[in-house]
């Protein structure tokens, strides 16, 4: 899978866990730019990122994951 | 909604429960609203929110109320004018191993641990005490799962030092706890984690990460198993599991193969699957669940079938026997009328996707899972938990013989010419009292259940029950039928509050005044009947009574209200027929009633010795 194919799931999947069509994810979406995203709604949005891929992040990747560019490249790594 | 039908995508759910809430609420308007405080020891934030889903399925609209962060003791505890102003219905206590404070450390001699126990027991039972004087309502309150890790290995449970050993004891105390007390339930995550996975359930990363108590992934299952035991607290539960025949409770075509070669019993692996489901289905009758049959075909195969000596439910066991060749939706119908219970009561177990998606769309309001392959069936019905067992009652297990003597009663009125003459030679006998004790979950349980002979349709928990029952400005009764054929139990409920005529402005809004005063006019807050006892003369029987308490205490006017539903059209003219003179009619269609107790009241009934 492509970086481009991982950036349109993840559209989809902020889409959906936010209830919001309009939103278009890039490298440096971070939590500041989506108003519902907090702290709460961030372990829902791990959870479905985990399944649209079917991969698992540990501990220390969702502690230092600072913005939506790092979470792909997570993805990608893990699912090669 | 298909996506909250157990087997739900747990997955699929949390990501999309924005939509499907916006989905549940448009669907429907008759909600039940509910107040629900959740006081967690752990975060709590998605329970909620995955919990709101499958109550709003259940047609209950909740309110809820979050205590902070593992606050739960505190919240209790300590004055807090929040909660008391939050008045809740319910109150959820979500604790996990996670709480448990005073394990014992493997150098504790058993009394030691003794005392432990004891501690952290006293630290719940307080809470749970305080609970009962300050709030009175019902309590739903977590056991606790097994940890994710154990130090003594497979002897964890053999030594009282080890943690299993003192959660499994903890547990106990807890269950007896419940079994002593009314209005507290267990919700039973040590099963639910063990049914999940207790190391999925556990994955630590969600509780140092977000403090967790489970798995994100867990959270519907969790919201789902706890939102069983929250219905079933409101009357919610459904009340019959329809059943079809052929390959759903026996193997093979009943009509086509001959009763001697169905696949039922010990001989072929698939006949013992039968077996099993046969006596899960006979085990349902022992807990209140009614039994019925909705099958394609000759009535006299049916029977036969049932008839097969290795079968384990037979035909008495049913209430209703449909097997005919009509559509099966008419016969769902007709088996709701033939009980007098709301299609919504009813569960469909047929193993035809076709036949189930028939009946969902024509006979809407049943139930029909997805039930899967012979040997998912237990499953399946199980965990759907459409029956859970809050109290089981006396009236419960007794259900199905009740169903069974209503239709002996009515196969001799065919056989009377006069209806009066009739109603005699039931013999009936009405026990007609103030609330007491041994009743108080039963009357709760009428409030909960009963929407068409319900004047008020007003709701009620065991708790408000005991508080009218203890306040002086209240007239309570409730009514008990027996007759030659059987004990109906408590079958009418009846509450009235003394007061003066300025009270009626607030009856009008469908309010009810904050305080009693002891006048001489009774306002009827309640009056309702099970439709079970339809035309018995028990609503006489129950005005008669009513009228005497009103004379006892100088009460010379009763009022009475209706405020119509959905679903209580039968009473809209009921205060009439007792005699009532209405003196008022709102433009939303509540109708107010006057009764000027005459000197020389006759007694209504005349066919019920009481």
């Amino acid at each position: 899978m492509g970086r481009e194919e991982v950036f349109a799931k993840l559209n989809e999947v902020f889409r959906d866990v936010f209830d919001d069509e309009e939103i278009t994810v890039t490298d440096a979406t971070t939590a500041d730019d989506i108003e519902e995203w907090d702290s709460l709604e961030h372990i829902n949005l791990l959870a479905a990122v985990e399944q649209e891929f079917g991969m698992k992040f540990n501990m220390g990747q969702v502690v230092s994951m600072k913005n939506v560019g790092e979470m792909a490249d997570i993805i990608l790594a893990q699912i090669g | 909604m298909r996506e909250l039908e157990y087997p739900f995508d747990g997955e699929l759910i949390l990501k999309k429960s924005k939509k499907i809430k916006r989905a549940l609420v448009e669907e429907r308007t008759d909600f039940l609203e509910k107040r629900i405080a959740v006081l967690g020891g752990s975060t709590t934030h998605d329970i909620i929110r995955i919990l709101e889903l499958f109550l709003l399925e259940q047609g209950i609209r909740p309110v809820f109320y979050e205590s902070e962060y593992a606050r739960y003791w505190q919240d209790v505890m300590f004055d807090n004018p929040l909660l008391v102003e939050f008045a809740p219905d319910l109150i959820f206590i979500h604790t996990s191993n996670r709480n448990v404070t005073a394990y014992p450390s493997m150098q504790d001699p058993p009394e030691r641990v003794e005392e432990l126990l004891s501690e952290q027991f006293a630290h719940f039972r307080v809470m749970w005490e305080k609970i009962a004087d300050t709030y009175r309502c019902p309590v739903i309150q977590n056991n606790f799962e097994y940890p994710f890790y154990r130090l003594l290995g497979n002897q964890e449970a053999v030594y009282v030092q080890g943690r299993i050993s003192f959660l499994n004891r903890l547990n106990e105390k807890f269950y007896q706890y419940a079994r002593e007390h009314e209005d507290f339930y267990i919700h039973d995550i040590n099963y639910l984690s063990a049914s999940y996975g207790l190391d999925s359930w556990a994955d630590p990363l969600y509780w140092h990460m977000y403090k967790y108590a489970c798995c994100m992934q867990a959270v519907p299952a969790f919201a789902h198993n706890l939102s069983k035991v929250v219905k079933a607290v409101f009357g919610k539960n459904k009340k019959a599991l329809v059943l079809d025949l052929d390959n759903t409770l026996w193997g093979g075509v009943v009509g086509d193969d001959g009763p001697e070669n169905l696949e039922i019993g010990q001989e072929t692996p698939m006949g013992q699957v039968y077996a099993e489901f046969q006596g899960y289905v006979r085990a349902q009758k022992e807990i209140g669940v009614m039994l019925a049959v909705n099958s394609k075909n000759e009535y006299d195969n049916a029977i036969a079938g049932l008839n097969h000596p290795e079968g384990t439910v037979k035909p008495e066991d049913f209430v209703a026997i449909r097997a005919n060749w009509e559509p099966k939706s008419s016969n769902m119908t007709a088996i709701a009328q033939e009980l007098n219970i709301l299609p919504d009561s009813l569960v469909f177990a047929d193993d035809n996707p076709a036949e189930r998606e028939i009946v969902r769309a024509q006979t809407p309001g049943v139930t029909a899972p997805e039930i899967g392959t012979p040997e998912q069936y237990i499953r399946v019905l199980d965990h759907g938990g459409f029956f859970e067992v809050t109290t089981l009652s006396e009236d419960d297990r007794k259900r199905s013989e009740m169903y069974r003597a209503n239709r002996e009663r009515s196969r001799q009125q065919e056989q009377f010419a006069d209806y009066h003459e009739y109603l005699l030679s039931l013999e009936m006998k009405g026990i007609i009292r103030p609330f007491e004790a041994v009743y108080m979950a039963r009357i709760a349980q009428l409030t909960n259940k009963s929407n068409q002979f319900n004047l008020t349709t007003r709701r009620y928990t065991q708790s408000d029950i005991e508080a009218f029952a203890a306040d002086g400005a209240y007239i309570t009764r409730y009514g008990k039928l027996v007759d030659k054929f059987g004990d109906n139990g408590v079958v009418s409920v009846v509450i009235g509050r003394r007061g003066t005529m300025e009270d009626v402005a607030v009856y009008r809004q469908g309010e009810r005044p904050p305080s009693g005063t002891e006048g001489d006019v009774l306002h009827l807050e309640l009056w309702l009947m099970s439709c079970r006892v339809l035309k018995r003369d028990m609503e006489y029987a129950m005005m008669d009574s009513v009228v005497e308490a009103c004379r006892s205490c100088g009460v010379g006017t009763v009022m009475g209200y209706y405020y119509p539903t959905a679903k209580n059209a039968m009473v809209k003219a009921f205060y009439h027929e007792m005699g009532f003179e209405k003196t008022e009619e709102t433009d939303t269609g509540v109708t107010i009633w006057r009764f000027r107790i005459p000197d020389d009241y006759q007694k209504k009934n005349t066919t019920i010795s009481v």
